[in-house]
């Protein structure tokens, strides 16, 4: 059979290509233009070529705030991903348990971000919180108003218990795919429950901790909310991850140049980074094929 | 090595069973003979792979004990029972190599390295690996899998029993019996026990010294192939074992001869006055079609398998095969059949009652 040409068939393509102008390019040309420009308002601009690109490089400010921001990411990964998998693994694997587990691990995911942080904003408070007045009493020092390490501390555990249940749901659903005559094998060769875990559970949850990685590394690395409503970035700067300081810069001081120079680089080290992330472990997966 | 001794065992998979319908395993009581082959043939859900995982301690029975040698195990963890099993589908460790897979259960019970090597390599040849003992087992085809699978049953030397449920059902024919000509020659060389489940009559009935068949949770006849052909202990192994299976005919019974709808057939023994569901069953190898002399059958359709023809026929109102020699010609005018009386198996209730000599 011949083929037909029919170049007329590009049109189809036409659809995607508008939704996505509108919902992705065009925004994002908008902030590309603004941070090549400068303006004294009344929506006058003014050629700034990379100008802002350099200030914002070069600006102490904005590498604390990335050095802030790694660290935030490095700790809830470190936290979240092993703690995801030792939940998933003592999770029950059918019957009643298994699907109230389930709800009840779901039920911080449903819970609007604000919500999250004023949820935690209150609970820490030493006046009518129930963490920081018992903290308070049992006398720990504790005030994550005023206490840079306790204003940490308490956003590192409301981003864990907000986003553990994502990495143990999704290892519980790798988890579940194991097929039982796997656990049976083992235990007819006498495998230690840590060659359980080593040899059969952790590569067939591979995949899905791949995905939960990078969901939870490009939800962490853009948080703005949570931490806003519980800190609002402080004690001074100690909580003003890349978010915050890019809504201050743009909001707060009305520097558009600046704070769209820094959201294009903020925006491509994110994809920088996942790309890296997604094609080490990959690699890695195909190593094994061989 | 032991002799494995299984004692008023029975398994329900309910909590509180109330019925003898409710267990997977009715109760049953049995011993496998130290060193012998046994395959385990029964039809798909039958109790079969309940039973292996009761030996092999994946399953503890409701009721009843089993016992290595004298030693009772009912309660034992699976490790301590020191029992190499091979699942129906591959199970191998995807991020090891093929040598890893097989030194696994080696390596887990502290055995010396250099022990591990030389045995690793022995397993390897045995199973035609040897050239891909370096390579990740993931990426290997699924015959290929299933074949370390059966490298790690049988890697160990010392261990108690080899349990094979259906090993064989994911690998290539033409593969399927070398393997299975090489378990045979392993037990023949080892002499270990083995217990190899299968559905399929031709694999056990080549691999087995001693065939169990079992039916509905049940064991119903341990015999050898030839016992199991000739003498069907119930109405099941005639019919699962033998292609086609075993004729069955509803017939009354006096003394020694059989009526099937009021047709007189000699049965050359006597069987007294059977009550229940009497059958009459006749191997269709041991009927004989005719032109002259016999019973009328029907025929409707006639098969020619290479070796015989089956003919599908109608005697009396039931469906009955008869297998022909090649050459016969089955031609219009062969409307007669005759059973071999020395043939003929009794059945009330299913099962076979012996006839004692007229």
């Amino acid at each position: 059979m011949e083929k037909t040409t029919n170049q007329k068939a590009w049109f189809l393509v036409l659809p995607v290509l508008i939704l996505v102008a509108f919902s992705a390019v065009i925004p994002l040309m908008t902030v590309v233009n603004y941070s090549v420009q400068d303006t004294f308002g009344n929506n006058v601009f003014f050629w700034a070529g990379l100008e802002w690109f350099e200030e914002m490089l070069a600006s102490e400010r904005m590498h604390s705030a990335l050095g802030r921001q790694a660290i935030f990411s490095a700790v809830i990964l470190a936290i979240e991903v092993p703690l995801g998998i030792f939940v998933a693994l003592n999770m029950p694997k059918r019957g009643f348990w298994a699907s109230f587990c389930l709800v009840v691990m779901a039920l911080p995911l449903l819970i609007p971000f604000n919500v999250v942080g004023t949820i935690w904003q209150i609970f820490g408070r030493l006046d009518i919180g129930l963490l920081g007045h018992t903290l308070e009493a049992i006398g720990i020092d504790y005030n994550y108003t005023n206490d840079s390490v306790d204003a940490w501390i308490t956003v590192i555990v409301m981003d864990v218990w907000h986003w553990t249940s994502l990495v143990a749901l999704l290892a519980y659903a790798g988890l579940q795919s194991i097929p039982e005559a796997y656990y049976q094998a083992a235990k007819i060769d006498q495998a230690s429950r840590w060659s359980v875990f080593r040899y059969i559970e952790l590569p067939k949850m591979q995949g899905v901790l791949l995905i939960a990685i990078l969901l939870r590394f490009m939800d962490s690395f853009m948080i703005y909310t949570e931490p806003f409503v519980v800190t609002g970035g402080g004690p001074g700067n100690a909580t003003t991850f890349l978010s915050i300081d890019l809504v201050k810069m743009a909001i707060g001081q009305f520097d558009l140049g600046p704070a769209a120079a820094f959201s294009i680089m903020y925006f491509l080290v994110i994809m920088l980074i996942s790309w890296v992330f997604y094609t080490v472990m990959t690699t890695i997966d195909k190593k094994e094929m061989v | 090595m032991a002799r494995i001794t299984l004692e008023n065992l029975a398994h329900s998979y309910l909590p509180n069973p109330e019925s003898e319908d409710d267990y997977a395993l009715k109760e049953m009581t049995h011993v496998w003979e130290d060193g012998q082959a046994y395959a385990l043939l029964g039809a798909s859900g039958c109790g079969k792979t309940t039973l292996l995982n009761i030996i092999s301690g994946l399953l503890i029975p409701s009721q009843g004990r089993i016992l290595f040698g004298e030693r009772d195990v009912t309660d034992a963890p699976t490790t301590e029972r020191n029992i190499a099993q091979v699942f129906q589908f591959p199970v191998v460790y995807d991020t090891m190599s093929v040598r890893e897979n097989l030194a696994f259960p080696l390596k887990n019970r502290g055995s010396d390295p250099a022990y591990i090597a030389r045995r690793v390599e022995e397993i390897a040849r045995m199973i035609g690996l040897e050239d891909e003992l370096r390579r990740k087992a993931r990426g290997l085809t699924a015959d290929a899998k299933q074949k370390i699978s059966l490298g790690r049953g049988m890697v160990r030397e010392d261990v108690n029993a080899i349990l094979f449920d259906e090993p064989l059902t994911v690998i290539d024919p033409h593969m399927k019996w070398a393997l299975r000509t090489q378990l045979k020659s392993l037990h023949r060389q080892f002499g270990h026990t083995m217990i190899y489940v299968t559905h399929d009559q031709t694999e056990a009935l080549t691999f087995a010294d001693k065939v169990v068949v079992m039916h509905d949770g049940r064991v119903v006849q341990i015999g050898t192939p030839e016992e199991l052909f000739e003498t069907p202990a119930h109405t099941f192994v005639g019919y699962f074992i033998g292609s086609p299976g075993m004729n069955l005919l509803p017939a009354n019974i006096e003394g020694n001869r059989a009526y099937v709808n009021g047709t007189e057939i000699d049965l050359g023994r006597g069987y007294g006055k059977p009550q229940g569901k009497v059958e009459i069953g006749v191997r269709p190898e041991y009927l004989k079609l005719s032109s002259k002399a016999g019973l009328p059958v029907n025929i409707r359709r006639v098969e020619d398998v290479g070796r015989h023809k089956i003919v599908r026929a109608e005697f009396f109102g039931h469906d009955i095969n008869i297998v022909a020699p090649e050459g016969t010609e089955v031609g219009a005018d062969m409307t007669k059949v005759t059973f071999d009386p020395a043939r003929i198996n009794v059945y009330a209730d299913d099962w076979r009652i012996a006839g004692e000599a007229a």
